[in-house]
């Protein structure tokens, strides 16, 4: 094990597989001689030259489809998205291509790519720069789509990316980027997708996030223990599709209560297919509506006051806690 | 000096007629009666979907297809069945996919604008105006990245030059050839419109060649009637992309017979005297006539062709009606690998 940042972990990730993988290589806007909007990829153009370090024009669309016609081909393309926001230009090839080019070839082809950017609000970049993206990429079949908590996770999972066999989203949270944790060492270390974990065990509310907004649900959680006396039980989804809500239902099982956490908007969110499929599965164990806990529906704004009050914050993940415990 | 004109005139006859340019017209023949068919289906019934057939645009996929070699690889949109039948896909495996049976070359999960035979090269087979551009120019990297001198064709219509993602993937190809790195040619099959809007109602510049010209691609029109025309472009363009790893442009002025889809019946936008003038210039007529000029073909031999040609879209129709639908398992297959 060493201590690593959530970035470190994302930017080690990268250099073991292309170290090992002579068809791994990774192309986004100056990434190369700029070094990297965030400094993911800083002094990788000269580790491994420009055929496998390419700096692209500003065309999203050009190097996300790019990427696809090369993964087709054999070859495994990390795609870096300088945040997610722009990825919406690349629309078209990410969901009507990548994600279906397997299912409409009858199974011919194999589409490696990985699609990998920060994403998320919290430092006044305003309302196009801070969206969140894994309720849009997750309603498609054809992607996979995670979203890292933890440093390890990110290094784990960010290899699982590297080394499948399907597009991948690779959501990385901005805010977590300076984010310290312990990551295991072994080169060979990956993390599979599709399998949520309990990260907070407890007997009284189950709490299901991940990403940022899971670190906010254990901030909130270690405050109601030591506040309240309330303890809960917190589930970090890790990937949204595939979605494994398995730990999530025996908890509900145990706790008979559920809050969601999500950064994202209500309508159509992550939340609602969660609370959704809660309901649908262990609907007989719920004492209580399952609660969400989301971000405001609106456009993220400028003024720090505003944005503040547009993004979830821990008091909200307690009061709805309080409020399944019947409690407020 | 007259008996050396004889002498390389004959040697321009022995290539015109060499065995190759039956083979084409043979080809060329079967796509035609191949697509007839199509059309009859799908007002059978028997054909789902959108069907967009290729009739009197043949010399274009012929004429650079024939020029390619096992290995090269070929990307287009969703007017695809002559690019798959010349590369050699199947005829019975082609017409079960658009029937929607499982033993279609994409287990009828694609239909017709998504046919996709990857052992023969055919890559597909896409339904978004110009969203496979970027795809064949990453696929063009790749043949190079992994030291292959394999190259990618690629085909689209004129209407695709006026969406994004033509732009992003010529200016990556164009930045891309200056590193040896895009072994790719364009083909603009220039059929004179966009469904139902003309070239000079939707490109700002009509000369569309000189569009890419832009992108630091080299480019030139072509008679995409005549296939000698076109094959000769071919050949000469091909030899240079395989070699230096840089792109190249071919626009194909050609013109189509039917309507933009089985759909497109009443034809506002054309008169049928245009379309009557322009079957004077029958991309098969041509090739046909030309070589029983040059080469002493017989209407015996064509008469044999035909037969060949209708025999053999009979046993594909006749494979593809008698194959069985995909079973209900198959919905869940191939979404993802693992
Ligand atoms: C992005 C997108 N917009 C619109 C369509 C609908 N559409 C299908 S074919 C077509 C015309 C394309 O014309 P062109 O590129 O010249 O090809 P042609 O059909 O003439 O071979 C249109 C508008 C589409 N499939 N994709
Ligand atoms: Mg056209």
């Amino acid at each position: 094990m060493s201590e690593k940042s959530y970035r470190d972990a994302i930017r080690d990730a990268m250099i073991e597989e292309m170290d090992r993988d002579a068809n791994v290589l990774i192309m986004g806007e100056d990434i190369g001689v700029y070094e990297g909007t965030f400094r993911i990829t800083a002094g990788m153009l000269k580790k491994y030259g420009p055929k496998r370090v390419i700096d692209t024009p500003i065309a999203e669309a050009g190097m996300a489809g790019t990427a696809v016609g090369m993964a087709m081909l054999g070859l495994r393309p990390i795609v870096e998205m300088m945040t997610m926001n722009f990825a919406i230009v690349a629309a078209d090839q990410i969901l009507n291509h990548a994600a279906k080019i397997r299912y409409f070839s009858g199974g011919q082809v194999d589409v490696p790519v990985v699609i990998r950017g920060p994403q998320g609000a919290g430092v006044q970049l305003s309302a196009q720069h801070s969206q969140t993206f894994e309720s849009f990429y997750g309603h498609f079949p054809g992607l996979k789509v995670v979203a890292p908590a933890t440093p390890a996770d990110a290094k784990g999972m960010l290899k699982t990316a590297i080394r499948g066999r399907d597009p991948v989203i690779f959501l990385e949270s901005a805010a977590l980027y300076g984010m310290k944790g312990e990551v295991p060492d072994d080169a060979d270390f990956t993390v599979p997708f599709g399998e949520s974990r309990v990260v907070r065990e407890g007997g009284d509310v189950t709490v299901v996030s991940y990403s940022r907004m899971m670190q906010l649900s254990l901030s909130a959680a270690q405050r109601l223990s030591k506040d309240e006396n309330i303890e809960c039980e917190v589930v970090d989804l890790r990937t949204l599709r595939p979605l494994d809500l398995e730990p999530a239902y025996t908890s509900v099982t145990k706790t008979h209560r559920c809050v969601v956490v999500q950064e994202q908007w209500k309508p159509f969110g992550a939340a609602a297919e969660i609370a959704a499929s809660i309901t649908e599965n262990v609907f007989d164990e719920l004492d209580a509506p399952v609660e969400r806990v989301t971000g405001e529906d609106v456009p993220m704004p400028y003024a720090r006051n505003l944005e503040l009050l547009a993004t979830p914050h821990e008091e909200q993940v307690m009061n709805a806690v309080k409020r399944v415990m019947y409690r407020e | 000096m007259a008996k050396q004109e004889t002498e390389s005139a004959a040697a321009v006859i022995d290539a015109v007629c060499a065995p190759d340019w039956t083979e084409i017209l043979r080809q060329m023949i079967l796509v035609r009666r191949f697509e007839e068919a199509t059309e009859r289906e799908f007002r059978r019934g028997k054909i789902g979907g959108y069907l967009h057939v290729y009739i009197g645009q043949e010399a274009v996929a012929s004429g650079i297809i024939s020029a390619l070699r096992k290995g090269d690889i070929l990307f287009t949109g969703y007017r695809d069945h002559a690019h798959a039948l010349m590369l050699g896909s199947d005829p019975g495996r082609v017409m079960a996919e658009l029937f929607g049976k499982s033993t279609g070359i994409s287990k009828g999960k694609g239909g017709s604008m998504h046919l996709f035979d990857v052992e023969h090269g055919f890559y597909g087979g896409y339904g978004i105006v110009g969203g496979h551009l970027t795809l064949a120019t990453g696929a063009a990297y790749a043949l190079r990245y992994q030291g292959t001198d394999r190259i990618t064709v690629c085909y689209f219509g004129d209407g695709a030059m006026n969406i994004g993602p033509f732009h992003e993937a010529m200016n990556m190809a164009g930045l891309w050839g200056h590193e040896g790195m895009a072994p790719i040619i364009f083909i603009i099959e220039n059929n004179g419109y966009a469904m139902g809007t003309s070239v000079e109602r939707h490109s700002a510049l009509t000369d569309l060649a000189a569009r890419v010209r832009a992108y630091d691609i080299p480019s030139e029109k072509v008679d995409g009637q005549d296939v000698f025309a076109v094959r000769g472009v071919a050949e000469r363009v091909i030899r240079q992309v395989r070699e230096n790893g840089t792109p190249y442009c071919i626009e194909a002025v050609t013109y189509r017979f039917s309507g933009h889809g089985a759909a497109d019946i009443l034809q506002p936008y054309r008169s049928k005297e245009e379309v009557e003038q322009h079957k004077h210039r029958d991309p098969i007529v041509i090739l046909r006539n030309r070589l029983s000029e040059l080469c002493g073909l017989k209407d015996d031999d064509v008469k044999r062709m035909e037969d060949a040609a209708a025999e053999e879209v009979a046993r594909a129709l006749k494979f593809a009606e008698e194959s069985p639908q995909p079973e209900a398992d198959e919905l869940y297959r191939d979404v993802v690998a693992e």
